[in-house]
């Protein structure tokens, strides 16, 4: 959430939806909870997520302040497809531009294609209302968009032939897909992973194997390949690489997926779709690196999602 | 839901009726032109806001102190809500007595100050007013980093150099 906690009131909160439309139309919590309404299991990243790792030096943080800002959860509402068939398309219509009411009513847009593919106005989160600071009394909810920020609390959607500029600019220019800067877009998420355990503060307390697990998720569908255990989770004691299976990942596409390994070769996470997790060479080549160590709560050129791993000492640390 | 959607969608608007426009539920309610503009992004008055003139910490502490008001000890003892409906004074002095920086004793400065006034519900047009700007300069003030007679407004708030301009400031290093 930006700027805080907004104080909304859900009687005088309204979803507007009007530029390239047929006819305008405002909807009241109320009348958006008489729609039929739609369950998604999906993940929600910032688009900041892993942004330190742009950092030229490797950082000495936590798993939660290098990769902490994705989440996973239930979303129910109803699909955004289903309030712009009330509204009507303008044929010239290609994007959609959402604005949030939060303070600094940041907006993002997003592919009018993926609006009415499986977007949605969210009311609740894992079987309840949302809350104040996740988005009450209304979210927009497109799964699997990551690549720029997820917006909440809507209060504008404006349909148009181009993606929109936001009212309060971030300090950080984006480019469009046809090469123009300036332009805040939601863009399918590509395929992100991070190794949980071992991790900083998890030591490896002496010789043998361990189990290495993680997370990954794509805005491309489900992972093949989680790929984990790429680096032998080892001290001392040798061992056979590549033992050890894909355990208990969660087979739900758009969704955070636990992997276990015990150890592995190396390899990129593949999805569903084909696409290949870049690695940090690829990554750095085409997005760049900080020129000196940054803030872990900064975000140096935004979303990063190339290869991670640790280092681990001698002493397991 | 299908992609191939929207093809569908288009061309059941171009040979449809104006009368339905979905067969929905439809409990959306319409919106003239007029009404619109508060919401447009591209709308003049969205973009830029109608212009502010600023405002001091002179201003600002007045301000401050008009909203801190007195009262009677019995509901100040009891720390609710005073009868106007605003926090007690005694609850809003104790608020901004736990802000107060520990090294410099004044009302620690804001990471960033943004239009606070539009929000759905209320005059989502306005830009940061002169009551806005006038609170930021006495705080401003209150840290040393403006003098007491310097004027916050739209050309000079920016050009204000904050201490934590280079990142923000970790509050929990341990932690991470």
């Amino acid at each position: 959430m930006h700027s805080g906690t907004p104080d909304i009131d859900p009687d005088k909160h309204r979803l507007v939806i009007h530029g390239l439309v047929k006819r305008p139309l405002a909807f009241t919590l109320d009348a958006l909870a008489r729609y039929p309404m739609v369950s998604r299991m999906t993940f929600v990243e910032c688009g900041g997520t892993s942004a330190p790792m742009f950092s030229k030096e490797p950082i000495q943080a936590s798993v939660q302040a290098l990769h902490g800002l994705a989440s996973c959860a239930e979303w129910t509402g109803v699909p955004l497809s289903t309030l712009l068939e009330e509204t009507g398309i303008d044929p010239k219509a290609k994007w959609l531009v959402a604005e949030g009411a939060d303070s600094l009513a940041l907006s993002r847009s997003v592919p009018l294609t993926k609006a009415l593919d499986d977007a949605m106005v969210a009311l609740y989160q894992n079987g309840e209302r949302l809350m104040p600071g996740n988005g009450y009394p209304m979210r927009l909810a497109p799964p699997r968009l990551g690549r720029q920020h997820e917006r909440q609390i809507p209060a504008p959607v404006e349909v148009g032939r181009s993606p929109g500029h936001e009212l309060l600019r971030d300090p950080h220019l984006f480019t469009d897909p046809a090469g123009r800067k300036g332009v805040p877009v939601l863009l399918p998420a590509g395929g992100q992973s991070f190794i949980t355990h071992p991790s900083p503060g998890l030591a490896l307390k002496g010789p043998g194997y361990y189990e290495i697990s993680g997370i990954a998720y794509s805005g491309n569908g489900r992972f093949q390949d989680h790929g984990f255990g790429r680096r032998r989770a080892e001290l001392g004691a040798g061992g056979p690489a590549g033992a050890g299976a894909l355990q208990g990942f969660y087979p739900v596409p758009h969704a955070l997926a636990v992997g276990r390994r015990s150890c592995g070769p190396a390899k990129p996470r593949l999805g569903r779709a084909g696409n290949v997790q870049p690695t940090r060479a690829q990554f750095v080549a085409q997005r760049g690196e900080t020129q000196k160590v940054p803030n872990v709560l900064g975000f140096p050129n935004q979303h990063y999602n190339s290869l991670t791993s640790w280092r681990s000492t001698a002493k397991g640390r | 839901m299908s992609t191939h959607k929207l093809p569908a969608i288009v061309l059941a608007l171009g040979l449809g009726s104006g009368a339905a426009y979905s067969a929905g539920p439809n409990l959306g309610t319409p919106i003239e032109p007029g009404e619109i503009a508060a919401w447009d992004i591209q709308h003049p008055a969205r973009r830029h806001g109608p212009a502010a003139r600023g405002g001091t910490p002179a201003q600002g502490r007045a301000h401050l102190r008009a909203e801190v008001r007195p009262v009677p000890r019995g509901e100040r003892q009891r720390g609710g809500l005073c009868r106007s409906g605003r926090r007690c004074a005694a609850r809003q002095r104790q608020s901004i007595r736990r802000r107060r920086s520990p090294t410099s004793g004044a009302i620690p400065p804001p990471s960033s100050i943004s239009s606070g006034g539009r929000c759905p519900g209320s005059n989502r047009a306005r830009s940061p007013n002169n009551e806005v700007y006038a609170l930021t300069a006495y705080i401003l003030a209150e840290n040393k980093l403006i003098g007491e007679n310097d004027s916050m407004n739209p050309e000079t708030l920016p050009k204000v150099r904050m201490p934590n301009r280079d990142g923000f400031i970790i509050r929990f290093p341990d932690k991470i």
